[in-house]
């Protein structure tokens, strides 16, 4: 386990090197950051001082070299736009997008899973094809307009929840939370649904297939054949054999909801990671772009880990040592 | 009185075509204890009878007529949950792919005690020693180590041995085996027969083991009977079909087991497939592959009758048949 553990970190490596590679060259022509620091009057002076000062008259893979030894260290350098280490800034807007990724994975899997389980069973009951067409527009409509619309109907029409912001935090250590404050928890919502209403679908559809899938199966045949009652076929037998694959897909798509909070975020002014990645991008802020991006692949890859050693808990057959005989 | 009286029973699959009879007036008994062997060709409706018995049809087919009786009660029309607490209980049964049935997910420990648990009144520890007990019936060795193996731990027999635990681990009184053997090699196919025949005899369990292996029937079975195009074609005890068949279909099958006893330079070989269940022909199922067809079997379907020592669906033993 250990050396399992050990293995995928090391395969992990490349990875991280290559998307470092990727965003900082990528960041490197998206625009001039100095021109941007500068503003208006500036002369020529100024602007070389400025470019020797970032170290941007160096060598593209000098500059590299520097960001990856860096950032190994933990250090991102400064932020162009904030002028402020960009390692306190993602501490400081870490914790609001977390919080929402958490609530939206929490919401699609606890309400997902459940529906996919309902509409895999009762495969022609009308609820199930109402769920069914629902989850086609859950896919099919692009966030920013679910965002949009719920902003519309809860703050604008109905006026119970907050169209933008966080509410109250409480701050524990470092860590800023909005799950202890009324006004937090309200703000919540909205964008938690907003993101989780993609995966909450996709999992629904997903858990629905699969669990179509084992309920053809012979060991469910033989389960009924041995007279188990219906409740231990379906949540015993069948959910479990389920979850491989869900598992796979709800690890994908947590890191995909840390990562695409982007769009969320902007639209519910939350003041997290996404949104300072989006106002970055506008001032060309790279050190902070660079370390986000960075960031984001971490997540993957630590996820992915996680998967894979959730596989191992829940099928023996993975579990190594003894082998199958025939 | 029988242990399971089938009676009549027809099966059909409404499809978008019109309605296929899957299975055509089948009836038979199995007595206390008894061994029936079915057997046929692939799509003969061996398996689909084993399957309407313990009430698990495939959707959409469905019993159109006839009757099942356990014990002289209904079984056919119970709703699931009374039909489930019998499943198990009263009627085990053993599918044909060992690798397949059990769930690869759970111990063989746990997935023979939720069977005892379910059935019979005793809590999990003795549910376990039970289990134990039942694992060392069918012959897996040291089976208080294994019990809590999951099945990718055992070979193809030890799983079908597992499988066999669990289908008599809640004492049934009657054993569906639908082609128990035919998923294993065949060194292994002998053992597990001959095991299962065993604690069939020692429980005084009643069996119907559908299969194909007519060496399987001719060593296990009390009674035999013979399917083709969902019906029963002939019934009676081993010996006199084995031996003596009369029915046309059956000496064409009896025809092709290899004799050791003798030389022969051919096997006998029945001409022909079996009808697709959407094109049967009128009259006998068997008109035109059968070699003593003559005119009555082109227009009137023959019910079982006597046919000396067994019954068989045949017009050539009904009075004013060519001799």
């Amino acid at each position: 386990m250990f050396s399992f553990i050990v293995s995928r970190i090391l395969q992990a490596l490349p990875v991280m090197f290559v998307v470092s590679l990727i965003s900082f060259a990528m960041f490197a022509y998206v625009g001039d950051p100095v021109a941007i620091m500068l503003g208006q009057d500036f002369t020529e002076a100024q602007r070389v001082a400025l470019v020797r000062d970032l170290g941007l008259d160096e060598p593209f893979f000098v500059q590299f070299a520097k960001f990856v030894g860096n950032a190994m260290q933990g250090e991102f350098g400064l932020s162009y736009r904030l002028s402020r280490p960009v390692a306190e800034l993602i501490a400081e807007r870490a914790p609001a997008t977390l919080e929402l990724a958490f609530s939206a994975a929490l919401i699609s899997l606890a309400v997902g899973v459940p529906m996919g389980i309902y509409t895999g069973l009762f495969r022609h009951s009308w609820l199930s094809r109402f769920l069914l067409t629902f989850s086609l527009v859950g896919v099919s409509l692009p966030t920013f307009l679910i965002g949009i619309l719920l902003i519309l109907v809860f703050s604008v029409w109905l006026g119970w929840l907050p169209s933008f912001g966080r509410g109250d935090v409480v701050r524990i250590g470092w860590w800023s939370s909005g799950f202890f404050t009324v006004s937090g928890l309200k703000a919540m919502i909205l964008p938690a649904i907003t993101l989780g209403l993609l995966q909450l679908t996709l999992i629904m559809r997903l858990v629905r297939s699969e669990m179509m899938e084992v309920l053809r199966t012979d060991y469910i045949k033989f389960a009924r054949a041995r007279g188990l009652p219906n409740r231990a076929i379906y949540f015993g037998h069948a959910l479990k054999n389920t979850l491989v694959p869900v598992i796979t897909i709800a690890g994908l798509q947590l890191g995909s909801i840390i990562a695409f909070a982007i769009v969320t975020e902007t639209v519910f002014q939350w003041p997290g990671m996404g949104l300072l990645f989006i106002q970055s991008v506008g001032a060309a802020d790279i050190p902070v772009m660079a370390a986000y991006l960075m960031l984001i692949a971490v997540v993957f890859v630590t996820i992915n880990l996680i998967v894979d050693l959730l596989y191992y808990a829940v099928d023996p057959r993975l579990r190594t040592g003894r082998g199958a005989g025939h | 009185m029988s242990l399971l009286q089938v009676k009549n029973l027809r099966v059909e699959f409404p499809t978008r075509r019109g309605t296929l009879v899957a299975l055509d007036d089948v009836s038979f008994e199995i007595a206390p204890g008894e061994v029936l062997g079915v057997v046929g060709e692939s799509g003969a409706g061996k398996s689909m009878t084993g399957a309407a018995i313990i009430g698990l049809l495939e959707p959409p087919g469905r019993i159109a007529s006839g009757e099942i009786l356990l014990e002289g009660r209904r079984i056919d029309n119970l709703p699931y949950e009374k039909m489930r607490r019998i499943r198990g209980r009263e009627i085990g049964t053993i599918f044909q792919d060992p690798l397949t049935t059990l769930n690869p997910l759970y111990t063989i420990g746990r997935q023979l005690v939720e069977t005892i648990t379910t059935h019979l009144p005793v809590g999990p520890g003795e549910a376990r020693e039970k289990a134990i007990g039942w694992l060392e019936l069918v012959g897996i060795p040291a089976a208080r180590e294994r019990i809590d193996s999951y099945p990718h731990e055992f070979s193809g027999g030890m799983r079908q041995r597992v499988v066999i635990a669990l289908a008599l681990c809640a004492e049934p009184k009657l054993i569906v085996a639908d082609e128990p053997t035919t998923a294993l090699d065949v060194s292994i196919q002998a053992q597990v027969i001959a095991m299962l025949k065993t604690l069939a005899r020692e429980k005084g369990t009643a069996m119907m083991l559908v299969t194909h292996d007519m060496g399987v029937i001719a060593e296990t079975a009390d009674r035999v009977a013979v399917m083709y195009a969902g019906r029963i074609s002939e019934i009676g005890p081993v010996r006199q079909l084995v031996r003596h068949a009369r029915h046309p279909y059956s000496q064409g099958l009896m025809g092709s087991i290899p004799p050791l006893d003798r030389r022969v330079e051919r096997l006998q070989q029945i001409d022909g497939a079996m009808p697709r269940l959407s094109a049967i022909p009128r009259g006998c199922a068997f008109n035109p592959r059968c070699p003593r067809v003559f005119d009555r079997c082109l227009v009137e379907r023959p019910e079982l009758m006597d046919a000396g020592t067994t019954r068989a669906s045949c017009w050539l033993y009904a009075e004013g048949a060519p001799a």
